[in-house]
């Protein structure tokens, strides 16, 4: 596919198109308040978002990253409850990110099972940890410090705080993906995990180094939604796996692996946002919001298989050779 | 190709370094007790009452249940929508499709931001919404709590359906009556943090240590979130788990009705009495199979009309939500606000088959 073509160019070209219909047809869309509201409400979906990309570029994916979140969050209310500090708390929690996301990874690697099937035992796994951290009670009065922390924006923007982060996270995720070795070996992986091995790819540490980064991203989504909301409980972001893995898709990365890029992706991430919000501000119901999505998502999954249908079908009439696969960027 | 690992490495250093950084900066740090001087102060100045201000017309109320489709909060929110004609203003029913504790919060936003008179929300999570209903406070959007209360901070009045001591005690009393005060009893609940399922058991269980009940004892309290499927199940569960259980008492309309189904096609119809919360048309067949011989529930519609009317007093001054102020809530007559931001809509009324068919809600 030539460049102008690209889903990803055109998940860019509908965001702006829905951003700039909004602003256009609804006064209450493009305000500082409403922005900045919008993105903070994005923030773990975006978060995760970011080490999702990678796993799926290189062929994996994580179900198991917001049990990982409602486990972290059950974690930070049961610790605070307990009297530890904020500033304690956060790191042990983190590691507790890394310790889940390396079982998942240890399991895909050393075993040899398929990650969909590993995650979604640990999905189940983890959010019955979380239940019997916290029960099925909620713990709040997080210091407002925090919690303002993790709700205001960046004085004169409408860029919250968590969101901030994120940018600095995505600008690495970004590098890391596209411009270095590294990047380049999951694409390989992705492609053809036996020919990255024999190429000298250290296939399995690979691997695990991500999902024990997943882990960690998701740990530390668990404390930005737990501070956001003001209230840990054990079943937080119950289903926001899904809000993830469908951003990833919508952004163009190809679900067999090696294909994608992460501009797509946050694109997709913030279009579903705003999109969601536009239409919840023209009083559009919660059950269409989910017909657009689901829509959205069947089409970007079809367009390409359907652009590559099409061109084999014409190169056959001419009677060259079928079109050679677009080469991973 | 040649892959160089060191990267990720260094990666890996500078996040232990900088986990480690933060724990030493923890020494001195935010802790639970240190924080707790921070109370909620009540967002927006309190302005004096003015209880003999006109209602204003064409105020813009907004209804956030704790979900859309339940068909108990259908019936509230309509009834407030109806309320809303009376007075000269409108009103709408938006909300999210699952009831977790943060689906409410975008709505609050989107309300916020559509400049809305009024908010009345049914919170899923009395801390999770507090955030932006603060914020719409200080935007001077008033905040009426119906059905599930939130915060006290974070809203002006809370519309309660029944003194919450009453609803609770007098379902043990019903159940009491059904299974002459003997026997092993189980509660199906709705979400486990929903406040107003947790007050009444409260008062359920402190009931229940009644020398009158001392031959009635609670082996467990199930949650069915107020899903049909998962109620059905709890149901299911309980029957089987404990084999001697005399009675259910299902304090929410989604868990009693799912629970009479079950109950009605099982071996245990006429043998475990069920009670709880319910809507007479919901009931009515349970009833009249003798499934069920009695269960309560204020009137919705009222609930809905209450707090509308609420709404627009708080809107139009009559009103701030303190103790002892006074409003006219159209055919309900005056209702006086009670300690705590309350106001309390009546006693429960007992629905069984000599009187259902005079129901229809």
């Amino acid at each position: 596919m030539s460049r102008l073509m690209r889903w990803e160019t055109a998940v860019t070209a509908l965001l702006v198109l829905v951003f700039a219909g909004g602003a256009g047809f609804s006064p209450d869309f493009a305000n500082n308040d409403n922005l900045s509201f919008a993105l903070d409400d994005l923030s773990e979906i975006a978060l995760i978002a970011l080490p999702m990309t990678l796993l799926v570029v290189c062929g994996q994916v994580d179900l198991s990253v917001a049990s990982i979140l409602g486990l972290c969050s059950a974690l930070t209310g049961k610790l605070w409850d307990g009297g530890m500090a904020i500033e304690m708390i956060i790191p042990l929690v983190l590691v507790v990110g890394v310790v889940c996301g390396l079982v998942n990874g240890l399991l895909v690697t050393r075993l040899g099972l398929p990650s969909l099937a590993v995650t979604i035992g640990t999905l189940t796994l983890y959010r019955g940890l979380a239940y019997v951290t916290l029960g099925t009670g909620a713990i709040s009065e997080f210091p407002t410090a925090y919690t303002d922390l993790a709700t205001s924006s960046i004085p004169g923007t409408p860029i919250p705080y968590p969101v901030a982060l994120f940018v600095l996270l995505a600008a690495v995720t970004g590098v890391v993906l596209h411009a270095t070795g590294i990047g380049r070996s999951l694409f390989a992986i992705g492609a053809q995990e036996d020919a990255a091995y024999f190429a000298g790819i250290r296939v399995k540490r690979i691997k695990l180094i991500l999902f024990a980064v997943s882990g960690l991203v998701a740990g530390f989504a668990g404390v930005v939604y737990t501070l956001r909301y003001g209230s840990a409980r054990a079943d937080n972001g119950i289903g926001l796996e899904l809000a993830v893995i469908a951003a990833v898709l919508l952004g163009g990365v190809d679900f067999d692996g090696g294909k994608g890029t992460l501009g797509g992706v946050i694109a997709a991430v913030l279009l579903i946002g705003l999109l969601r919000n536009l239409l919840m501000l023209n009083d559009v119901s919660t059950e269409v919001q989910s017909i657009v999505t689901g829509l959205l998502l069947i089409i970007s999954v079809l367009t390409p298989r359907l652009i590559a249908v099409a061109r084999e079908a014409r190169g056959r009439r001419r009677g060259a050779r079928p079109a050679v696969p677009a080469a991973a960027p | 190709m040649t892959i160089r690992l060191r990267a990720p490495r260094r990666l890996v250093a500078a996040a232990t370094a900088g986990a480690l950084a933060l724990s030493l900066a923890a020494c001195g740090g935010t802790t639970k007790d240190s924080a707790s001087g921070s109370g909620d102060a009540k967002a927006g100045g309190k302005a004096s009452a003015d209880p003999n201000a006109p209602l204003k017309k064409g105020l813009k109320l907004a209804f956030l249940p704790k979900q859309v489709n339940n068909p108990y909060e259908t019936i509230v929110d309509n009834a407030g929508i109806a309320a809303a004609k009376e007075f000269g203003g409108e009103a709408k029913e938006v909300g999210p499709s699952d009831a977790s504790a943060s689906s409410q919060v975008s709505y609050i936003n989107t309300l916020i931001q559509q400049r809305h008179d009024a908010i009345l929300i049914a919170a899923n999570d009395e801390n999770a919404v507090c955030g932006p209903l603060k914020q719409a406070m200080s935007k001077n959007i008033k905040i009426v709590a119906y059905d599930s209360d939130t915060n006290p901070a974070c809203r002006d009045v809370f519309i309660n359906q029944a003194s919450s001591e009453e609803i609770g005690r007098s379902e043990v009393k019903l159940l009491a009556e059904q299974i002459g005060s003997e026997g092993e009893i189980a509660i199906l609940s709705a979400t486990a943090n929903a406040t107003n399922q947790n007050t009444w058991i409260k008062f359920m269980q402190d009931e229940l240590k009644k020398p009158e009940y001392s031959k009635m004892k609670l082996v467990k309290v199930a949650y069915g979130d107020d899903d049909d499927q998962k109620s059905f199940q709890q149901t299911q569960g309980l029957l089987q788990a404990y084999p001697n259980l005399k009675g259910i008492i299902s304090p929410t309309t989604v868990g009693i009705a799912a629970a009479a189904r079950y109950i009605s096609g099982s071996k245990y119809k006429g043998k475990v009495a069920l009670t709880g919360l319910g809507t007479p048309d919901q009931m009515r067949k349970f009833v009249k199979d003798g499934t069920v011989k009695g269960f309560e529930l204020w009137d919705p519609k009222n609930l809905g009309y209450l707090a509308a009317f609420a709404a627009a007093a708080l809107s139009s001054g009559q009103i701030t939500g303190a103790q002892g102020e006074k409003f006219k809530a159209g055919k309900l007559g005056e209702r006086s606000i009670g300690a705590n931001g309350e106001v309390i809509l009546g006693p429960p009324t007992v629905f069984d088959a000599k009187n259902i068919d005079q129901y229809h809600f």
